[in-house]
């Protein structure tokens, strides 16, 4: 396809470690453009062919990614100092004039390789909140509860959280001197406290993040939603789950 | 759901993922899923979902596991719904369905247009929830600290461990994160592992779903069927890296696919009006429209960009591009949001136009695996399945089950959309109990055998790896697979003739021989290594790819998917069969080859069942398949 555009090239400069403890160290990069091409179709070609900008052969650059439409929450890293997904990274619209872009790996989380980091703890963290309904099995037991349209629409934005990260890596809360659990976990309390057959578990969700590292180590800063690319409305969990937790708080002692 | 089931006996369980489960190709499923629960006093019924997921298949499926599905169907949106899954609900506060391809009638349950994603996110909490409950022994005791489920994630399969006998005792699997091989004895294993569409390069699969799980699997013994039934989805975004999947859901919602009459049509696609506009499905389907199984649909659209030249015009580039108009703009944005806006948002964003606004640009993507490996199931008096038997979904290595796109059962010659979604529940839903009576009535467990067969296992993989990370040759693995894909990609998808099939097939040996001199682009040892990695799931991908073209080239008629313009007729009396396909390893400098064979023998816990390739039509009888007139997919209206 020879075309305008054919000797335009994306450059990029990447923060590198080649394993975790080891030093981290930047390398720049430039591969041919493609019309549509997001910041994953850039990697894929430094992966094809691990050059430098300076001709040097280098190891190709390690990243993690799956679906490459944003459902997924797999591709998430650090692009021109903004944590999203690099598949949504639209190479015209982030560097409309052949602007170097910046790739780092998350800070919130230990780095394994270059761009791939450790986000197991947002698993654990599912795990501590019971994000579940205890159903009783899965043998027959007829429909689940009616529930009206309006409801389904409050819970279904909340259900669509990939576990990408974006949220905790732009909380200042979520740093190396806190444990605090982050936006996440604390929206998927939420969801299962909302459903009609988790309501009934919901005081055992809400103890999970009652004291340390729960849902009072929120600093109210609200990046969380401005970087959450499924746009859950994370400030709103953070404060419904907040004033469930207080009311448990002061008045659970009453219904022991 | 393999996994619940097996908790539910009793039985803990390994999983193994190459990403975390969370973020498997299952978050693409879009549309929704089907049941035929009548709410919408239509007069639907399972007997009809059968009738029609049959006649879509064209009549290549077996149709006592179909049935089985179609029936549990309202069952499994049920427990779906307890599980938490957000369906969109009705007025009254039940769950919502929808129309989608090959039936006239509301079937589809479905949660916004993610319901994919919502349906794996309720089974990935259920089985989190077993990793927090302990293993009980015989006695009824909890074994403190032992979990019902632990969890690989980022872990890669690479072998079955069998034992002298050929049955399955376990796995090896390799950990991404540090490459060390492992070997794990297990009493059984399931595949449920998806599809294998990355073989044809972009198309609208993950990048994981190389197939490299079937491929390790048929090459240790498994037979494989139907590999040549390839969906190609009509509606997808090109797109440099992944042609991404603008869901059948959005025809089921209203939209329609035009193109404009004049093919050098230069306004916008908005500003073009109704009468310079060509709704071809519309036309030409009157009964179904735009709502033509996937195969036609595909099929059409081809013809209007490829043959015809008549796509969308395009100023930039000077010629009609391969798209058709895929148009939602006359629908209410108030249902468009409520019921598609997943969908919506994914064009907005990769493409930079706004869909409620503009017509969609779209065309034909590779999406779907009829085929895959070849599993069994016992057929009960009432001609469905009998459940609880090991044999169901059960491979012909014994002790080897697969379910879920990796498996060939039940969607034929084609699938019809929110069928798979299904497809996969169920088959795990049967799966779970066949493996655990299958591990009741072993005379010895793979815990009894002796050590030496997995460390033997593990060796082998690590010396293999150890190989890769050897090889200092002149290929690039990834310019194999792209030669791979482009080869695949054009000459054995929609339409196939059989010169280009033998010159796919010649190609498909060039780079099998040649992917034997890769040279590794990552010779890390120790940690994460995906050019290593890569080069293994190259390997596995040629092979399952010459399965699929070699199927391709035998099958002399036209079936479903597959479509041989040479051949254009259905051919019964020849090939209403399963194609049956086994390895044949390299030897004496030969190289590996497919075997196809019209019996295999499935012998199992003392068992000796001989199977032929005959397929099982004891409750829909085959006729000539069309879709021009309403209802001529269900028998019962018709």
């Amino acid at each position: 396809m020879a075309e305008a555009g054919e000797s335009r090239k994306v450059r990029l400069r990447i923060r590198r470690r080649d394993a975790a403890g080891e030093p981290a160290y930047w390398q720049s990069f430039a591969v041919p453009w493609q019309p549509r091409m997001n910041v994953i179709s850039a990697l894929m070609e430094i992966q094809r062919r691990p050059v430098t900008d300076t001709g040097e052969k280098v190891t190709p650059v390690v990243w993690e990614c799956v679906c490459l439409e944003e459902v997924c929450g797999s591709c998430t890293m650090v692009i021109n100092g903004r944590v999203r997904q690099s598949c949504s990274a639209l190479i015209d619209r982030i560097s409309p004039n052949a602007e170097v872009i910046t790739l780092e790996p998350m800070t919130k989380f230990p780095v394994i390789r270059d761009l791939v980091v450790d986000r197991s703890r947002m698993f654990e963290d599912l795990k501590r909140v019971k994000a579940w309904i205890q159903i009783d099995g899965s043998h027959a037991l007829g429909p689940g509860p009616r529930q009206a349209p309006e409801s389904q629409e409050t819970s279904y934005p909340l259900s669509r959280c990939m576990t990408c990260g974006c949220c905790l890596e732009a909380c200042p809360q979520v740093n190396p001197s806190s444990d605090f659990v982050g936006p996440a976990a604390i929206s998927q309390v939420r969801l299962f406290n909302l459903h009609p057959s988790g309501a009934m578990h919901a005081d055992e969700r809400l103890e999970a993040v009652m004291g340390a590292g729960g849902v009072e180590g929120c600093g109210k800063a609200q990046n969380c939603v401005e970087v959450c690319p499924k746009e859950i409305p994370l400030v709103d969990s953070l404060a419904a789950v907040g004033r469930d937790a207080t009311k448990r708080m002061l008045l659970g002692w009453l219904l022991k | 759901m393999t996994v619940i089931k097996l908790c539910e006996s009793g039985i803990p369980v390994d999983l193994f993922s190459l990403v975390p489960v969370k973020r498997s190709h299952s978050v693409c499923a879009q549309g929704g899923i089907n049941a035929s629960v009548n709410t919408k006093g239509e007069g639907d019924s399972p007997q009809v979902h059968l009738e029609e997921t049959i006649y879509g298949g064209d009549f290549l499926a077996n149709q006592p596991p179909v049935k089985g599905m179609c029936d549990a169907a309202p069952g499994i949106v049920s427990l779906l719904d307890r599980m938490g899954v957000p369906f969109n609900r009705t007025p009254e506060g039940l769950l919502d369905f929808r129309r989608f391809g090959g039936t006239l009638f509301h079937r589809t349950a479905f949660a916004g247009a993610t319901t994919g994603q919502q349906l794996l996110y309720a089974l990935d909490e259920q089985v989190r929830r077993y990793e927090t409950v302990d293993v009980e022994d015989e006695r009824g005791e909890r074994v403190a600290g032992e979990r019902m489920v632990r969890k690989f994630e980022f872990w890669d399969f690479v072998s079955l461990v069998l034992d002298d006998q050929g049955s399955c005792r376990g796995l090896v699997a390799q950990d991404l994160k540090t490459m060390a091989m492992r070997a794990f004895p297990s009493d059984a294993v399931c595949l449920a592992t998806g599809g294998s569409s990355i073989i044809f390069g972009r198309s609208t699969n993950s990048v994981i779903n190389t197939g490299t799980a079937a491929s390790i699997a048929y090459q240790q013994g498994a037979c494989y069927a139907n590999g040549e039934f390839i969906q190609v989805h009509p509606t997808a975004i090109p797109g440099a890296d992944k042609l991404r999947l603008i869901s059948e859901s959005v025809r089921g919602e209203g939209g329609r696919v035009w193109v404009p009459r004049d093919p050098s049509e230069r306004r916008f696609g908005r500003d073009v009006p109704e009468s310079a506009r060509d709704y071809f499905l519309e036309e030409k389907y009157p009964g179904y429209g735009n709502l033509v199984p996937r195969d036609i649909a595909s099929r059409e659209l081809f013809k209007k960009c490829f043959h015809e030249k008549r796509g969308v015009f395009s100023a930039e580039r000077g010629k009609n591009e391969n798209e058709v108009y895929l148009d939602v703009t006359h629908l209410p944005r108030e249902v468009l949001r409520k019921k598609l806006a997943g969908v919506l948002e994914i064009y907005e964003k990769f493409v930079g136009e706004d869909p409620y606004e503009n017509p969609m640009r779209v065309f034909p993507a590779v999406h779907y695996s009829m085929g895959g490996v070849w599993v069994d199931f016992e057929r009960s008096a009432s001609g469905s399945l009998t459940e609880g038997s090991p044999r169901n979904q059960a491979t012909t290595i014994p002790g080897l089950y697969a379910c879920g796109e990796v498996d060939y059962q039940y969607h034929g010659a084609n699938r019809l959309g929110a069928n798979s979604l299904l497809s996969c529940l169920w088959g795990g839903i049967v799966t779970g109990p066949a493996m655990a009576a299958y591990r009741s009535n072993l005379a010895r467990s793979a815990w009894d055998m002796p050590s030496s067969l997995f460390e033997r296992a593990e060796q082998r993989q690590t010396r293999e790896f150890e190989a890769t990370l050897s090889l200092g040759g002149a290929e690039n693995a990834y310019a194999l697979h792209d030669e791979l894909a482009q080869t695949m990609l054009v000459d054995c998808t929609i339409e196939r003739h059989n010169d280009a099939l033998d010159r796919t097939l010649a190609k498909i040996e060039e780079i099998a021989e040649r992917s034997r001199r890769i040279g590794v682009t990552d010779t890390a040892t120790g940690k994460m290594n995906q050019g290593a990695q890569y080069v293994r799931h190259l390997r596995n991908m040629v092979v399952l790819a010459r399965v699929i073209a070699l199927g391709a080239r035998n099958r002399d008629e036209s079936r479903g998917a597959h479509y041989k313009p040479a051949f254009e007729q259905r051919d019964d009396a020849a090939w209403l069969r399963s194609t049956l396909a086994l390895h044949q390893p390299a030897v004496n400098g030969a190289p590996d080859a497919v075997r196809f064979v019209r019996e295999i023998d499935t012998s199992s816990l003392g068992q000796n069942n001989q199977v032929t390739d005959k397929v099982d039509l004891t409750l829909v009888r085959p006729r000539a398949r069309k879709y021009e007139t309403a209802g001529a997919a269900n028998k019962v209206t018709s």
